[in-house]
């Protein structure tokens, strides 16, 4: 079988009867089985579940019915997102046998597109992480350097895409979860707007940050993907009705005259040497395309994490606040009911979750809220602000994606804040509620990838991907 | 220090979590370095600055999108049950509240 890299490709061949779409299924699991043991990128397989909608989609072919537009593309599902019938363990001890009794709202979507869900991939215990590290069931490896992580919380995600184990794959981004780890493993991945995508059957780690969003080997099926899953959903009233504009038409349309800034605040001191250059030759690039380069400032990116390390532990403590060891999950019994959930939580989350939910509570908790959620959610504002006075001179505002390419396995484990700060450049985006994709803009010494960020005005998806395309097309990826 | 041994106890208590002796030194010493850095947001005059509390603009909140309260079936229960640590359906079973 062929590599079966893209959408169009696998769609191609079970259209002309190449391959049947439980023959192409069947292909990704004798890779996953060879790979997987490697590199860690899936958790849980739902062969049952894949074979069934395989079925579904070579009988349409049988009876010469027209193909849905994801019709037996094999798909990988990040374990922060819900599937019913299907342990989604969040890669929490907290969760380890958990099943959901419903799936969530862009699995529905994208099962009835016609995909294949594969199974169900690893990531940083509840999203926490910037490496996949922190995962209960341990950490992913890089499919392009084993010694490297893949980048997180999505890693699971980004590498089983990244070694071919799956065409597509959806992963969640709450401060660069998605597109770092799309940068680190040579991806394009994006996050839409918040509200673009519903968050129904995401479990939660930060409200207010949290998004759905694909990885794939190219910007055009990033777009076919995020076409599927955007839109309004009854069921998360954060989804909006602002109207879902066609990413697929808007791809081709010449970038020339394009305003893009470029903010100097995402060059200082920092970033890697070799990801300043990439970076550097694909702004040279988009240059070369005729955009219309300009400098701008964002002044407040300075405060940028620090601001998310308040509001997304503060959210997180109050969400995870559910973990009690009554509905779900593992129990540890003690002597009373409150002995009982204290034993379960400190027995069943991990480092980083329980440093982050006390952390969470501290800056929540009587005589600090002032001094730090209030300043932090006064500060976000002053982040937002900066972003609507850029768009009211640029189009898209053009970024490294991470400051560093893929670090060495147990490099930053021990130092929570320098992990922090690998999403300097991501949690941005993520305050102020843009959309954001990591384009591939080359690799160090022809190896490591260098991910080049785009950010648009909130409901700017089709721009994004407009501009993604282009620099893709233009031979980004081997700058 | 920004974060003493204590803080942590009565934070960890609040949020009903347990902590091993070590654990607690170092999140401590994390959660204090972290707090320290946190810190750089006072260098901000934000006076004058209204909180964002919501991420969405004005015509897009759940004001605009708000739905009629209908009532729908939801058949979850059993699922719900069958996977909970202690069922005794309909309802979970949990260690003793109330003393006689």
């Amino acid at each position: 079988m062929t590599s079966m890299k893209t959408i169009g490709e696998v769609r191609e061949a079970i259209a002309a009867k190449k391959a049947s779409a439980r023959e192409i299924a069947a292909e990704h699991y004798k890779r996953i089985a060879a790979r997987n043991p490697e590199i860690n990128a899936f958790l849980t397989l739902c062969e049952k579940r894949a074979y069934a909608q395989a079925d579904r989609v070579d009988a349409m072919v049988a009876a010469g019915k027209p193909l849905p537009p994801l019709a037996g593309v094999p798909l990988a599902i990040k374990d922060t997102i819900s599937t019913r019938g299907v342990r989604t363990t969040c890669s929490s001890k907290i969760l380890d046998n958990y099943i959901p009794p419903y799936d969530a709202t862009a699995v529905v979507r994208l099962e009835a597109a016609g995909a294949v869900i594969l199974g169900k991939t690893n990531c940083d215990e509840f999203a926490m992480g910037s490496s996949t590290e922190n995962s209960a069931y341990g950490p992913v490896k890089n499919p392009v350097a084993l010694d490297r992580v893949p980048g997180g919380s999505s890693g699971g995600s980004a590498a089983a895409v990244a070694a071919d184990l799956a065409v597509a794959a959806l992963g969640t981004d709450t401060g660069g979860s998605i597109r770092q780890p799309g940068a680190m493993c040579g991806l394009p991945a994006m996050m839409g707007s918040y509200g673009r995508v519903s968050r129904y059957g995401l479990i939660a780690f930060a409200s207010s940050l949290d998004r759905i969003g694909p990885f794939a080997h190219n910007v055009a099926d990033v777009a076919k993907v995020l076409q599927i899953i955007a839109g309004r959903d009854p069921n998360d009233s954060t989804s909006t009705t602002a109207p879902v504009e066609d990413y697929a038409a808007g791809l081709a349309k010449p970038v020339k005259g394009m305003k893009i800034g470029i903010p100097k605040e995402y060059f200082g001191a920092g970033m890697d040497a070799g990801v300043r250059e990439k970076v550097e030759a694909g702004i040279a690039l988009l240059r070369k395309l005729g955009c219309e380069l300009m400098d701008i400032h964002l002044p407040h990116t300075d405060y940028a994490i620090a601001t998310y390390y308040i509001i997304a532990t503060a959210e997180a403590s109050s969400n995870l606040a559910r973990y009690d060891g009554v509905r779900f999950g593992p129990r540890v019994e003690g002597d009373s009911l409150i002995a009982t959930y204290r034993k379960t939580r400190g027995a069943g989350f991990g480092p980083e979750v329980k440093r982050r939910i006390v952390l969470g509570t501290y800056v929540l908790s009587a005589g600090y809220y002032d001094a730090y959620y209030l300043k932090g959610q006064k500060v976000r504002s002053l982040i937002a602000q900066d972003f609507r006075e850029a768009f009211q001179k640029v189009d898209v505002i053009v970024t490294p994606t991470s400051p560093v390419p893929a670090f060495k396995l147990g490099e930053r484990v021990n130092d929570p804040l320098q992990m922090y700060l690998a999403d300097i450049y991501t949690v941005t985006g993520s305050l102020a509620g843009l959309p954001g994709i990591s384009v591939p803009c080359g690799k160090i010494g022809g190896k490591l990838p260098v991910g080049l960020q785009v950010f648009g005005p909130a409901f700017g998806e089709a721009r994004v991907l407009q501009l993604a395309h282009a620099f893709e097309q233009a031979g980004g990826a081997s700058l | 220090m920004k974060i003493s041994r204590e803080d942590v106890l009565r934070v960890a208590d609040l949020a009903y979590l347990d902590l091993g002796e070590a654990e607690l030194e170092t999140y401590r010493a994390q959660i204090d370095e972290i707090l320290e850095y946190i810190g750089k947001l006072n260098e901000l005059d934000t006076s004058k600055v209204e909180p964002m509390a919501q991420v969405l603009a004005d015509d897009q909140t759940a004001d605009a999108t708000l739905r009629e309260d209908l009532v729908v079936p939801c058949a979850v229960a059993d699922d719900v049950l069958e996977h909970a640590p202690d069922p005794e359906p309909p309802y979970f079973r949990v260690p003793k509240v109330i003393e006689r």
